[in-house]
């Protein structure tokens, strides 16, 4: 009950935060002018602004940030552990190296969207390797094995710095690197958001299983939890959904963390009741970021990326250690 | 009738055979108590019986249809396993731990309905839980999770409990208590096995003994003809058998 009300409040500040976003930026709009501006069959200023910039900016906040607090909550609950996300299994690193890649070999100049492309299959190679490793073991072997392609995919991204062919690649790298939705078009939606919806419908069937899971696995698998089904779900829907989302903005950090912890005490921790809120609130997040780096910029941007870690960071400590004291 | 048969059980881990051409069957109605000495291959043997490890060679059926081609749910409807020592991974409320022991009844992305939710009750209440419902299940003591988990696996009154050391770190009136629980299900028509340690609170209730050691059967016998020669050969200790009004007591020399 409480996790509906819970849900319904996220979508009423998603849906406020989303309004916010439409209307501030470095033009301030007034909802007049957006509503006019779409309906009206001539191009005027605000309706250029709302319809090539800002909604397809406000489209991908909020299914980069469902996928990523929806994959954190899953991610989670699978592994049982409060700091599993994608990041943890190498399949942002894997799709952030696959982007690098492009950038690196200026693929982006004869095909605009290689870039997230081959973010994408970097995020599924880095998913396959990591359920391939782990194939005989349980949790434990996944998580060792996340690390592990985390770790060569850190390793590839410090390599493509390394040898880059000119600073300006280099700049341009790191810039990708540090997370942003400044210049996505509608291309970029149509590129990632398919996949984020199909990857999120994924993670949103392993919900049952999560809650038998807080029995653990093997009385999970007693009450007919078929554990490889489940963790090959996971794995792909993160892969889908998170693969997508950096492809298209790069790495945005913490949100995947944050979200389920903050949603988690409202639905008694039930891990499969974690999922719908921690996605809502992952959205709201990252638009509330994205309208934050907006209003921030003046002469640079500050990047999406950059804002989540330095919000996120403090506050997942914060979180942890009042978490403690709550429960031993 | 739901007849849990097991014929020519085989293990083998590395160049270990941690079961060895098991055969058993237990019989609706029946209290079978496993015992064996540390590392006897009990709890692997309970972990097969639950249709959960993949055999070398043999196999459990139950009413007449091997564990492998049941369907995982239908399974889960008919047989209630619990590990050694559970554990609770989140501070879920006991309620919903028990709860979760109707994972294969409940719908997908459904809750829990009116007349699952009085089973619930009843589990709880017949696991003297009802003033712990509220509580988060992390913190509750050894002896209150082991009832909630015992509740949990009896919430959706399966023929057949496999309970894999339901004793382990509880005092004595908790595990009394925890026996007279199993006893209550085996009066019910209920298959209960058990794997025990306390050998004067296992053969106080059960019917029937199966004494393991090295993966092999030593004895498949009632209850009531366990002596001191099967506990020497089965622990190498002298022991003396004292069978009384007040149950059995098992005292080591």
């Amino acid at each position: 009950m409480n996790g509906r009300i819970l849900s319904f409040g996220l979508f009423a500040v998603l849906l406020a935060a989303a309004l916010a976003s439409l209307l501030a930026g470095r033009v301030w709009l007034t909802p007049n002018e957006v509503v006019e501006g779409l309906l009206s069959a001539d191009a005027t200023l605000a309706g250029l602004i709302v319809g090539e910039l800002r909604l397809p900016r406000l489209t991908l906040a909020m299914a980069v940030g469902a996928s990523l607090g929806l994959s954190g909550a899953v991610l989670q609950g699978l592994l049982r552990n409060p700091l599993a996300e994608a990041g943890l299994l190498g399949i942002s690193t894997g799709a952030a190296l696959g982007a690098v890649v492009a950038i690196y070999y200026g693929l982006t100049a004869s095909f605009a969207l290689a870039t997230p492309l081959l973010g994408l299959v970097g995020g599924f190679i880095a998913a396959a390797l990591a359920f391939a490793l782990s194939r005989s073991g349980g949790t434990l072997a996944l998580i060792l094995a996340g690390a592990a392609v985390s770790s060569v995919a850190a390793a590839g991204l410090a390599l493509a710095l390394n040898l880059a062919p000119n600073p300006y690649a280099a700049f341009e790298i790191t810039t990708w690197l540090l997370g942003s939705l400044a210049d996505r078009t509608w291309d970029h939606v149509w590129l990632g958001v398919p996949f984020m919806l199909v990857g999120c419908g994924l993670l949103f069937l392993t919900a049952p299983a999560l809650d038998a899971l807080s029995l653990g696995e093997t009385q999970a698998e007693s009450l007919g939890v078929n554990m490889r089904r489940v963790r090959l779900l996971a794995l792909t829907g993160t892969a889908m959904a998170v693969g997508a989302a950096t492809a298209v903005t790069g790495a945005v950090g913490f949100i995947g963390l944050v979200a389920p912890h903050l949603v988690r005490p409202f639905v008694g921790y039930r891990p499969g009741r974690v999922l719908l809120p921690s996605a809502l609130l992952g959205a709201v997040l990252l638009l509330a970021a994205d309208v934050g780096s907006r209003l921030m910029s003046y002469n640079t941007e500050i990047k999406l990326g950059v804002i989540t870690s330095i919000i996120g960071a403090p506050f997942f400590l914060w979180l942890v250690l009042s978490m403690r004291r709550r429960a031993p | 009738m739901t007849t849990l048969t097991a014929s020519g059980l085989s293990i083998t881990r590395g160049t270990k055979r941690v079961l060895d051409s098991v055969s058993a069957e237990f019989v609706p109605g029946s209290f079978t108590v496993v015992i064996g000495p540390n590392g006897a291959g009990k709890s692997t043997l309970m972990a097969v019986l639950a249709g959960l490890l993949k055999l070398d060679a043999g196999d459990v059926t139950l009413g007449g249809v091997a564990l492998g081609w049941i369907a995982p749910k239908t399974l889960a409807k008919r047989r209630a396993y619990l590990p050694q020592t559970p554990r609770a991974e989140w501070p879920i409320s006991v309620e919903r731990l028990v709860a979760l022991g109707l994972t294969p009844q409940l719908p997908f992305f459904g809750d829990v309905a009116p007349d699952e939710a009085v089973k619930v009750r009843a589990a709880l209440e017949a696991c003297d839980l009802l003033a712990l419902k509220d509580q988060a299940a992390t913190t509750l003591s050894g002896g209150e999770l082991a009832r909630a988990m015992l509740a949990r696996a009896i919430v959706g009154d399966p023929p057949l409990l496999l309970v894999d050391e339901p004793t382990a770190g509880l005092d004595p009136r908790h595990a009394l208590d925890a026996m007279a629980r199993l006893k209550t299900r085996v009066a019910a028509g209920r298959t209960v096995i058990a794997a025990v340690h306390d050998l004067g609170l296992a053969l106080s209730v059960a019917t029937r003994v199966i004494a393991l050691r090295d993966g092999r059967v030593l004895a498949d016998i009632a209850a009531a003809d366990v002596d001191a020669a099967l506990l020497k050969a089965l622990y190498d200790v002298d022991a003396r058998i004292v069978r009384d009004d007040a149950g059995v007591s098992v005292r080591y020399l």
